[in-house]
């Protein structure tokens, strides 16, 4: 018995330190804030199968579009640090401007966006030249980023001035600013580029707007049995590549809003870890995993069923993911 | 004041900002300190965050300061400021000399912000439909204390009080949260301070709390004379609550959650100090006229007065929750901090303590609790 279990012991270290060497399957990257490393999940067996160190204070984290690439924001080091996916070993830094939150990669992998909520600015980066391409001036606290799948636009949210800043990826000039409700956290397209949907934390809603038109389509507001209305606070989402549905992590609300993205009608809410902040979704659409803050643990969803089938502990207090194939 | 890419024709909101300089009786302790700019720096800090929204909402706000001493009336600057246009006025004023603003005879298209006054009478029988109160008034923090006093399970009280009119109040406010929360009031003794605590503590500290079963020492001493003396020389072992030991805060050094450290980070940036309860309170007050005036999208008073009073309007704080002002009293409701000097301990509302309308109105006077009634 004492054998056989250590056997198994010493078989699973081996699958651990091999794991880096093998082809990338199907991955997660989880940033740890408060334990300044990044958790690596394998999402064929939904096991943590490598912790590795960052930097201070990773938050946003995203891949590059040929998956080889691991950005991660390490805020407290000002700056954006580059991985190598198959080693995991720190390639260099960007130039990301001081206190990077979170950023976005461009369609093309050859920009990214971050926000620097210090200094109230956006810093765009050439990915390949590793500099600074241009800086540019938005509201009180800029923290949410998205970019269309058409490159066109980018979007930053700030948190104070509570606005989206519509930013034109060739001039980086700041085309239209919509006010949307208190403390805008997060943004995202539709894949097709026409709408643009943006989380307001502690407003407690969800701006859909015409990218056309500027014009406000629709605003969703959650009523959670149980909750107070203002501990129910969106912030992450995650919008179905054919348009059809949207999810919101609903924050200290601790559930997972599924909403039909033509309707606007909030279809289920679905109970996750505590503080869930953030939402990544496996490429084929299946599963959907959410990082739970004050838990310290990933929700993985089954999208199909909408039902929670795992939670994997992670590191402390983790606040990005991100999922390659 | 310079504003990169503001154009010329921007809407300028004028802010009158009112101070008065501080008594500061003699106190045992000299372990504090009390900075000059406390209060204002915290309306200049959201003068810059307001401005910053203000290019692209194309509105320019600029704050007008006036000092008084400790014997100045505030009528004159105020009718001063009246006559250049100023329509909203920040009040960093010590209760009597607030009470000396409403007696005075206001034009009624004007807002005042009381920032630092806690007394319960300005949101009680001496409310003013004019006034609107982003302090922290001393029941919403003796009500903060009694939810996580209550909670805890640590119902009975000793309350030590000095002989101060303020610290009356205070206890008044305990007392009044003991009741509502269902606390028992076992002892209560004043601390006569004849002597210096610093030095006489330990051997008078236990001989003052012996005797007595109760769970826990609620102190009221808000010029902390001798309250952090009290700490750790209690005869049985006890914690201390009040306004030394564990404290109600509208902000302090702790706070670092929902988005706290930005705020926190920005305000050491500009003044080289920590942010306090009073800058706080004046940044919320300059914020919420910015907040109003960017949504209505004008300079226009009465707009923006009536869109900050409506249930529209929403504040974010890094408090976790939405604000907005009670309508029968002005009182602007928001997250009460319970901490130490270096943790927060927790941030009430505590969970459990329901309201009908938001857990936010079981801190301070609820509508049927207030004399105030503004609401018409």
């Amino acid at each position: 018995m004492m054998k056989a279990s250590l056997l198994l012991l010493k078989s699973g270290l081996m699958a651990l330190a091999m794991f880096p060497l093998l082809a990338q399957a199907l991955t997660a990257y989880v940033t740890n804030e408060k334990d300044d490393t990044v958790s690596v999940i394998d999402l064929d067996s939904l096991e943590v199968t490598a912790t590795f160190e960052v930097g201070q204070r990773p938050r946003g984290v995203a891949l590059s579009p040929d998956n080889k690439l691991l950005y991660v924001c390490v805020s407290d080091d000002n700056t954006i640090r580059v991985f190598d996916v198959e080693t995991l070993k720190p390639l260099y830094d960007l130039p990301s401007g001081e206190n990077p939150e979170t950023f976005v990669v461009s369609p093309a992998g050859d920009r990214i966006y971050t926000s620097n909520e210090s200094d109230n600015i956006v810093t765009v980066i050439d990915t390949l030249e590793r500099k600074v391409l241009a800086q540019i001036d938005v509201g009180v606290e800029p923290e949410g980023m998205a970019i269309s799948p058409d490159g066109k636009v980018a979007i930053n949210t700030s948190e104070t001035t509570n606005m989206a800043h519509w930013i034109d990826t060739e001039s980086f000039e700041i085309v239209e600013n919509s006010l949307v409700d208190q403390r805008p956290r997060d943004a995202a397209f539709d894949l097709d580029s026409k709408r643009l949907w943006v989380t307001s934390e502690i407003g407690g809603t969800v701006s859909v707007f015409d990218t056309e038109s500027y014009e406000e389509l629709a605003k969703i507001q959650f009523d959670l049995k149980g909750v107070q209305p203002d501990r129910v606070q969106p912030v992450g989402l995650y919008l179905t590549s054919d348009g059809s549905h949207a999810y919101f992590a609903l924050g200290p609300a601790n559930h997972v809003a599924v909403v039909d993205a033509k309707t606007y009608e909030v279809l289920d809410y679905l109970l996750v870890g505590r503080r869930v902040w953030k939402l990544a979704s496996t490429p084929d659409e299946s599963l959907l995993l959410t990082t739970n803050g004050i838990s310290g643990d990933v929700s993985v969803i089954d999208m199909k069923k909408r039902k929670v089938i795992k939670s994997i502990k992670v590191g402390r207090f983790p606040w990005g993911v991100a999922i390659h194939d | 004041m310079t504003l990169s890419g503001a154009s010329l024709a921007a809407d300028t909101l004028r802010i009158g900002y009112i101070g008065q300089e501080r008594e500061r009786p003699p106190v045992l302790s000299n372990i504090d300190d009390y900075p000059e700019d406390e209060g204002v720096a915290g309306a200049l800090l959201a003068i810059a965050d307001n401005n910053t929204t203000g290019k692209f909402t194309n509105q320019l706000f600029v704050l007008e300061q006036h000092f008084l001493t400790l014997d100045e009336g505030p009528a004159e600057v105020i009718e001063e400021m009246v006559s250049k246009g100023i329509y909203f006025f920040v009040l960093d004023l010590p209760a009597k000399t607030l009470t000396k603003v409403l007696q005075s005879d206001l034009p009624s298209d004007r807002t005042f912000f009381n920032i630092a006054a806690e007394d319960r009478r300005f949101r009680d029988q001496e409310c003013h439909p004019q006034l609107l109160h982003t302090a922290l008034s001393r029941d919403m923090k003796s009500d903060a204390l009694a939810q996580f006093l209550i909670k805890k399970r640590w119902k009975e009280w000793f309350v030590v009080t000095s002989p101060r009119p303020e610290d009356k109040l205070f206890v008044d406010a305990i007392l009044r949260s003991a009741k509502k929360f269902g606390a028992k009031i076992v002892k209560q003794k004043t601390w006569d301070g004849n002597f210096d605590a610093r030095r006489a503590a330990p051997a008078e500290v236990p001989l003052f709390t012996k005797g007595v079963d109760y769970d826990v020492l609620i102190v009221a001493d808000e010029i902390s004379d001798f309250g952090n003396y009290l700490l750790f020389q209690t005869f049985d072992p006890r914690p201390v609550a009040g306004t030394q030991g564990l404290t109600a805060k509208a902000w302090g050094r702790p706070l670092e959650q929902w988005g706290a450290v930005q705020l926190q980070e920005r305000f050491l940036a500009q003044s080289n100090r920590w942010m306090r309860s009073r800058d706080y309170t004046s940044w919320l007050a300059v914020r919420a006229i910015g907040e109003a005036a960017s949504r209505v999208k004008s300079d226009d008073y009465d707009e923006i007065d009536r869109y900050m009073r409506s249930d529209a309007f929403q504040l974010a704080g890094f408090k976790g929750r939405g604000m907005s002002f009670r309508k029968w009293n002005g009182q602007l409701r928001q997250p009460v901090s319970l901490m130490w000097s270096s943790a927060l301990v927790a941030q009430t509302p505590i969970e459990g303590f329901l309201h009908r309308r938001t857990e936010l109105d079981t801190l301070g006077l609820d509508l049927p609790e207030s004399q105030c009634n503004n609401t018409q």
